[in-house]
């Protein structure tokens, strides 16, 4: 299987698509430890992604990554764009003369690396991260089972439940110590929309 | 040459940005070049990269420009603005660890002396230290 740009361009939209849709929720979360407004953030960047759609799934993948990424860092008005971006710039930085699914893990990888570098955070620190290191590990461990989809579906949903009991030391949500206890990670939960609608997608496709 | 080093403040609200702004242009003088922006690309509480990085070029000056944030939020994307701006420029802009109102004045005193990118913002992280 190769992205084909069909595939590709779906990918993007029912992403961008779901994490509009989970807006209100990510901003209830965010009301409860962060400051409010993840989901009204993230449905900026989105639409600005999705208004652009035509024009990014035209582009070589590489740079149709790169131009997710910049859409994102411009767009979204807080931490999360940067974070995400980063994601999405360093993703398409790796893409170039790497093949998918082949090398999935390593330009995943490349992008969970930029987000850590940026957030200057690792795991554990009840961020988005808590989701996309168990991901990138499943995407390493798993590459080329027929079960992989589910697997990564099934990853991103345990691993936003283990950030409940996490304490935040990174973030707006730090401030608040040990109250920061007892609710999901905002962040945690859109990188798993975003990954559970990347599932949805291929698994509809094959 | 008598450049001195810029001041960018950014804050996650317009009014706090401008009302620093403005404290420090009537504690320092006009002869530090000062920009401020706040608020995200709605116009709603937040950061802006684009208004950040048009910011930055607005206090530009040979020797640099250190920029006062509020909030995580605001640290990060002037972070990524920085990034995002020409090779050489990139260097030669800093991110204070510092109170931004109070950074911001101190940072423009130790500027309008003419003194280097390094010890403003060393003179704006002593706020921190301790």
């Amino acid at each position: 299987m190769t992205l084909q740009s069909e595939t590709f361009k779906s990918l993007v939209k029912v992403a961008a698509e779901q994490v509009i849709a989970s807006a209100p929720e990510l901003t209830a979360l965010d009301q409860a430890i962060g400051d409010g407004d993840h989901g009204t953030n993230m449905k900026r960047g989105f639409e600005a992604v999705l208004n652009k759609l035509d024009a990014i799934t035209s582009q070589p993948l590489d740079q149709a990554f790169k131009t997710i990424g910049k859409t994102l860092v411009m767009t979204v008005g807080g931490a999360s764009g940067p974070l995400y971006g980063s994601f999405f710039l360093a993703a398409g930085e790796a893409l170039a003369g790497k093949k998918l699914p082949e090398d999935l893990a390593e330009v995943f990888g490349s992008g969970v690396n930029a987000v850590s570098a940026r957030g200057r955070s690792h795991a554990g620190e009840k961020t988005m991260l808590d989701v996309l290191v168990p991901v990138l590990e499943t995407l390493k461990a798993d590459a080329g089972r027929d079960d992989l989809i589910e697997r990564v579906r099934t990853t991103a949903s345990e691993a936003v439940a283990r950030t409940v009991p996490m304490q935040a030391t990174k973030g707006r949500a730090s401030f608040l110590g040990a109250r920061s206890v007892g609710h999901v990670d905002p962040g945690a939960k859109s990188s798993c929309v975003l990954l559970h609608a990347v599932c949805s997608t291929l698994e509809a496709r094959q | 040459m008598n450049d001195t080093v810029g001041i960018v403040i950014v804050s996650h609200s317009k009014d706090i940005a401008k009302g620093t702004a403005d404290m420090v242009r009537q504690m320092v003088g006009s002869e530090v070049k000062v920009a401020f922006c706040g608020g995200n690309p709605d116009g709603g509480l937040g950061t802006n990269v684009s208004l950040i990085i048009d910011a930055i070029n607005d206090a530009w000056s040979t020797k640099g420009v250190a920029i006062l944030v509020d909030l995580g939020g605001a640290e990060t994307n002037s972070e990524m603005a920085v990034e995002m701006l020409e090779p050489e420029r990139r260097k030669m802009v800093v991110v204070c660890n510092a109170p931004i109102v109070e950074g911001a004045v101190m940072a423009a005193t130790e500027a309008a002396g003419g003194s280097s990118l390094e010890q403003v913002r060393a003179v704006a992280e002593e706020l921190t230290a301790g």
